[in-house]
């Protein structure tokens, strides 16, 4: 196993509004070594992009980060100073997001908005810096940098805006990606040329990605280890073998059953999970999977189960892993919490 | 470019034309004329006068002469104010007038601007509280409520101020703030919505996630976009205030145009009535036009010969 670059230990992170507390992450836990691509998955609100958000230290008012530690090679971000936290940002991690058509200032050229992240966080000149930037765009596959570097962000195309927000990204060359479903906006082909990208510059860089997505077809793609969440907890990880051929939690299982597969008989329907997610407001205090579970016990309702060992790689929150439990087909006993 | 330029010219020049015609119009097709009395004045006498000013022309001919008086910026005699052409009011009243209009626009901008920025960026804390309860105080208080306020308190009270006239400098410090209070308030709140709008966009987000320091990310990156709201409004506030305020002059007893624009249309003085829209519409339609050139200068989007 290579270096350790992320810890997170027990984040919750929560937004006081006016009608209450929303408790959006809700106590979670991984680590992400050197190189690693953790992908994250979940349905909307399962608290996915408010922790990447929450490690980027990037949750405005009136959210808080509540509790918990987010160590960035050794140093704990939460409790960096604004200004502190603001060298690391674009810098030793970087972040792309969603919405590519919105994501860059419409009244700023590429050129501008890059360069000025380059010296921001280099001694470049702004010849040096505007150099590195073509070369960037270059990199990401714009295709004539050299002109385009001097166009307005209307200019381009969704999937052009997302390669020079990529490249900005990268321009100091982080050691941590974080990408927040940066495919969800564009259309498919391009989907998959961005993905494509992001592997490559992994590969060519070694910086670690961390990858947020509601699609398991995009985590499995370019991830090497993957956090299933939920209500703002986290129900399974593993490495991408594990999540794919050997899930164990039910609402991993749920998620596999309600992907189409391309080699379907005509009869065959998919199977989708009843219901719909917890209110984070007043989250459950048992499971918050348990309403929409099919295997839910009475102690579903009242405790949250703790994540019991699968595997070195796999663990899963669920109480069939729990000795006591009655054997289920599929479920995999465990002796061990983590 | 330059097509978008002449296009522009040749509508603002029909805009001038429209207007005359309509106040011309506008003002014959309302009862009472410049010599109307309380005692009527003897048939003769109105023949004369009528004479005198070219009154007794059918309209259609009074129009077609007014217009080629326009044509050459000859805007004709005042009925009421004797052996004084429009011109001469204009040019006597609009210095006064745009002196107190351009320290008061001066004063919306540098003001108005930043503490709506302030306002925005403090959102729900006591000082947004104070500048919005400011704010919607000065865009309902009505400016004679304002003026006489001042007046009261600065000049009869305290003798800070003279209480009219422009003697000295401390003459337009009533003037202006009085002139200002509407505007400041309202490119205040104006300011402050657009600023809290553009800080949730997602660019505002990526400029924070590449840790550029939160003054560069207000100050450039949501500044320029807040501000064109902003400036949508103070370019046809502009040529309102620099033409000159009834309100504001007749309270601290200013000779300024507004005085006259407003005595004229109780008078009937159609020239004057007429003069002094044209001048005020010309003034309005440029300022619009500036308007647009400086969207285009802050956004890039917007490209004025499409």
């Amino acid at each position: 196993m290579n270096k350790k670059l992320l810890e997170v230990k027990n984040l919750k992170t929560s937004f006081y509004t006016h009608l209450g507390e929303v408790q959006a992450v809700r106590g979670i836990s991984f680590e992400l070594e050197e190189g690693g691509v953790l992908g994250i998955v979940g349905e909307s609100g399962s608290g996915k992009s408010v922790t990447s958000l929450s490690i980027m230290r990037l949750i405005d008012s009136p959210g808080v980060i509540k509790e918990g530690e987010i160590i960035f090679d050794g140093v704990d971000l939460t409790k960096l100073k604004k200004s502190e936290i603001a060298d690391y940002r674009g810098n030793e991690i970087s972040m792309i997001f969603q919405d590519p058509m919105t994501s860059l200032n419409p009244v700023y050229k590429i050129k501008n908005q890059m360069i000025e992240v380059i010296k921001r966080h280099t001694d470049m000149t702004t010849a040096e810096a505007l150099e590195r930037a073509i070369d960037l765009l270059k990199q990401v596959g714009i295709p004539d940098p050299v002109a385009q570097i001097n166009d307005y962000p209307h200019q381009f195309s969704g999937g052009m805006r997302q390669r020079a927000l990529i490249a900005t990204a990268i321009s100091c060359n982080p050691r941590l990606l974080i990408a927040d479903e940066p495919t969800t906006a564009l259309d498919v082909t391009i989907q998959a040329q961005i993905l494509e990208l992001l592997k490559q510059l992994q590969k060519d860089t070694g910086m670690s990605i961390i990858l947020i997505t509601h699609d398991l077809g995009v985590i499995a793609e370019v991830s090497t280890n993957v956090i299933v969440m939920y209500g703002g907890l986290i129900m399974e990880k593993g490495t991408v073998q594990d999540i794919f051929y050997n899930p164990q939690h039910p609402y991993t299982k749920g998620l596999h059953k309600s992907i189409p597969k391309p080699h379907a008989k005509n009869d065959e329907r998919l199977i989708p999970i009843k219901g719909s997610p917890p209110d984070l407001m007043n989250p459950p205090s048992g499971c918050p999977f348990s309403s929409r579970c099919d295997f839910a016990m009475e102690v579903c309702l009242t405790d949250a189960a703790p994540g019991y060992k699968i595997s070195d790689s796999q663990s899963s929150a669920c109480w069939l892993h729990d000795a006591e439990s009655p054997v289920v087909e599929g479920f995999k006993k465990s002796k061990e919490v983590l | 470019m330059g097509n978008y330029y002449i296009k522009r010219l040749i509508s603002v020049f029909f805009t001038i034309i429209l207007i005359a015609t309509i106040t011309f119009f506008l003002m014959r097709a309302i009862p009472g004329g410049p010599f109307t009395r309380e005692r009527p004045v003897s048939p003769a006498i109105l023949e004369n006068l009528e004479k005198k000013y070219n009154l007794d022309d059918p309209l259609i001919i009074q129009y077609l002469n007014y217009m080629k008086g326009l044509a050459t910026f000859d805007l004709g005699p005042s009925f009421k104010i004797l052996g004084t052409t429009v011109n001469e009011l204009i040019v006597e009243g609009f210095p006064t007038s745009a002196k107190i209009g351009g320290l008061a626009a001066i004063l919306i901008v540098s003001v108005g601007v930043p503490i709506g920025i302030i306002s925005a960026l403090k959102q729900n804390s006591i000082i947004d509280y104070i500048v919005m309860f400011g704010a919607t105080l000065g865009v309902t208080l009505p400016s004679f409520v304002l003026a006489t306020g001042i007046i009261y308190i600065f000049a009869v009270k305290y003798e800070l101020i003279p209480p009219t006239g422009l003697g000295s400098w401390k003459g337009y410090i009533g003037p202006v703030i009085a002139l200002s209070g509407y505007s400041l308030s309202f490119v205040a709140r104006l300011t402050r919505s657009s600023m809290l709008e553009v800080l949730r966009q997602d660019y505002v987000r990526t400029a924070r996630a590449n840790g550029i320091s939160e003054f560069k990310v207000i100050a450039k990156h949501a500044l320029k976009n807040a501000l064109i709201p902003v400036i949508t409004y103070v370019g046809p506030m502009i040529a309102a205030i620099l033409t000159g305020s009834f309100v504001i002059e007749k309270v601290f007893d200013l000779p300024g145009m507004g005085t006259y624009f407003v005595d004229s249309v109780s008078n009937r003085d159609y020239t004057v009535i007429i003069g002094m829209t044209v001048f005020y519409a010309a003034f309005y339609v440029v300022m619009v036009f500036l308007v647009d050139v400086a969207y285009s200068l802050i956004d890039p989007r917007i490209k004025l010969d499409s």
